[in-house]
């Protein structure tokens, strides 16, 4: 074909290839302009403010898919239980709020809400209902360990002391969760780890005040005496140590949402 | 003679190309969260050919200590990478051109002359339809992996709320592995997407961009309506 040049056949096919420059510029330039907003919106998602903490777009998602996450937060949705045979030891992540020459035999925690102040022993929450439960304890790194915690549970401690409401009545969800106060802060007693945690997810039937892991009173490094353990958020949230607890509307600091994570971080 | 032929309707071409930036985000920000935990390897048994990845190989990506960055950006285009996704499927099914993308039960035999062609180990041409045996099958296949990575993606980021799907999957700790082997899946699907355009040369992949190839006239039979019923090894007459 190329050797028979001027040809009516040549003619038209360069009309072709005409057409389709046109058309291939036109759609190249859209291709272009649509790459650079796309790059630009990158800069403008990823532009960091002063501090540790997200891009703000991002912050922003994270609470709406937290918002989400509350929405659909279903009181009856148990975590899974294993065998108590399944259970292991979970390793060891992290020493904030965890300083030395804490002594356990004086330790005291500390609860506070509604303009309510009282400080509990290990025997007053021991005295509770106890619970055990074999659930998978996850991390936020991605890795899961199955547990067998014993304890009481937050919602028995809360009914039994009437803590959580602004009435100053034990919490009922159902009837009057207008009553109930938003949210529960806890801290180790030197402050160096703090957790904060919506209402709902502190009631759930599986969060606990824990003292036992595995059949034995927990050990220093686990946090003994006494610390929380919740299946509805990743690992972070359940704190070691528990120093103070707070119930409160205000939502309370906590330490890695400080450091960019998730603050709702449910499961 | 030459002359211009439709080929990618414009919608299509805007799902593809959205959809590669954000598939994109979704592996890396999956690598920023994944290197938090990365115990995965290839092997079989007890040999291991290499993990998933050496400690170098996260630092030189610049990868490590960057999990709540992973997972901020990993929630962020997660909405946007559904609904692209989402989107894309609702429209072939609308418009009809699910009907070039599906395969139907001679696509896997046209496959396997298409593999055999292109490894050069057979001369018989792959069909000039718009998608051939394996192309149907290897599209439609990658949408499949986006539902699976939607629903696995689901049972680990809600594995309570979402606890039977979760079960469904095999727990917690095998629902995180399909979730990362789906993302090794487009990975795998992208080096051999890659290949094939490369072969296929410009003419097809400037018809990604703008919609329309040059044919000559008289060989290729017009395919204006999607047309199922016609058996795909025909075409060629």
């Amino acid at each position: 074909m190329k050797n028979r040049r001027r040809e009516p056949v040549d003619e038209q096919d360069a009309q072709v290839a005409r057409e389709m420059r046109n058309k291939s510029r036109r759609s190249f330039l859209v291709m272009g302009i649509g790459a650079a907003a796309g790059f630009a919106g990158w800069k403008w998602l990823t532009a960091r403010p002063e501090g540790a903490d997200l891009p703000r777009p991002l912050r922003r998602t994270l609470e709406f898919n937290g918002k989400l996450g509350e929405s659909y937060f279903e009181e009856k949705s148990l975590t899974p239980t294993f065998p108590r045979d399944m259970a292991r030891m979970p390793r060891v992540n992290g020493e904030e709020g965890m300083s030395v020459g804490f002594d356990p035999v004086t330790w005291r925690m500390y609860v506070t809400g509604a303009g309510r102040a009282r400080s509990f022993t290990l025997e007053e929450i021991q005295r509770l209902p106890r619970v055990d439960m074999t659930t998978e304890h996850k991390c936020i790194e991605g890795w899961s360990t199955v547990v067998n915690w014993t304890g009481a549970r937050l919602s028995d401690f809360a009914a039994a002391y009437k803590l959580a409401t602004r009435s100053g009545t034990s919490p009922d969800m159902r009837t009057r969760p207008r009553d109930l106060l938003r949210y529960v802060g806890l801290e180790t007693p030197d402050g160096g780890y703090y957790v904060g945690m919506d209402m709902p997810s502190a009631l759930h039937p599986q969060t606990l005040l824990c003292y036992e892991m595995n059949g034995k009173p927990l050990s220093i490094s686990h946090g003994a005496p006494l610390r929380l353990v919740t299946t509805v958020k990743y690992g972070i949230k359940s704190i070691k140590r528990i120093g103070s607890l707070t119930f409160t509307d205000d939502r309370p600091r906590d330490f890695w949402a400080e450091q960019g994570y998730d603050w709702y971080a449910g499961l | 003679m030459r002359k211009l032929e439709k080929k990618h309707p414009l919608a299509i071409r805007w799902f593809h190309w959205v959809n590669f930036p954000l598939l994109f985000l979704m592996i890396w920000s999956g690598l920023l969260i994944y290197w938090a935990n990365a115990v995965y390897r290839l092997g079989l048994g007890k040999y291991t050919l290499f993990t998933l990845f050496p400690e170098r190989t996260f630092a030189a990506l610049g990868i490590p200590h960057r999990l709540a960055e992973g997972m901020a950006l990993h929630f962020f285009f997660m909405w946007f990478f559904a609904i692209n996704g989402f989107l894309y499927v609702l429209y072939t099914v609308l418009s009809g051109e699910w009907r070039y993308l599906v395969p139907n039960r001679r696509s896997f035999r046209e496959a396997v002359q298409v593999v055999l062609h292109d490894l050069h180990l057979s001369k018989i041409e792959p069909p000039p339809r718009k998608f051939n045996g394996a192309q149907q099958i290897a599209y439609t296949t990658v949408i499949l992996m986006g539902v699976g990575s939607l629903v696995t993606g689901l049972a680990i980021y809600k594995p309570v709320q979402l606890a039977w799907l979760t079960a469904l999957l095999g727990g917690y700790p095998r629902a995180r592995w399909e979730h990362f082997w789906l993302a090794g899946g487009y990975v795998l699907f992208f080096v051999i997407h890659l290949v094939q355009v490369a072969r296929a040369g410009w003419n097809n992949f400037r018809a990604m961009v703008t919609g329309y190839q040059i044919v000559r006239a008289g060989i290729r039979p017009p395919a204006e309506k999607p047309n199922p019923s016609r058996p795909a090894g025909e075409a060629t007459s």
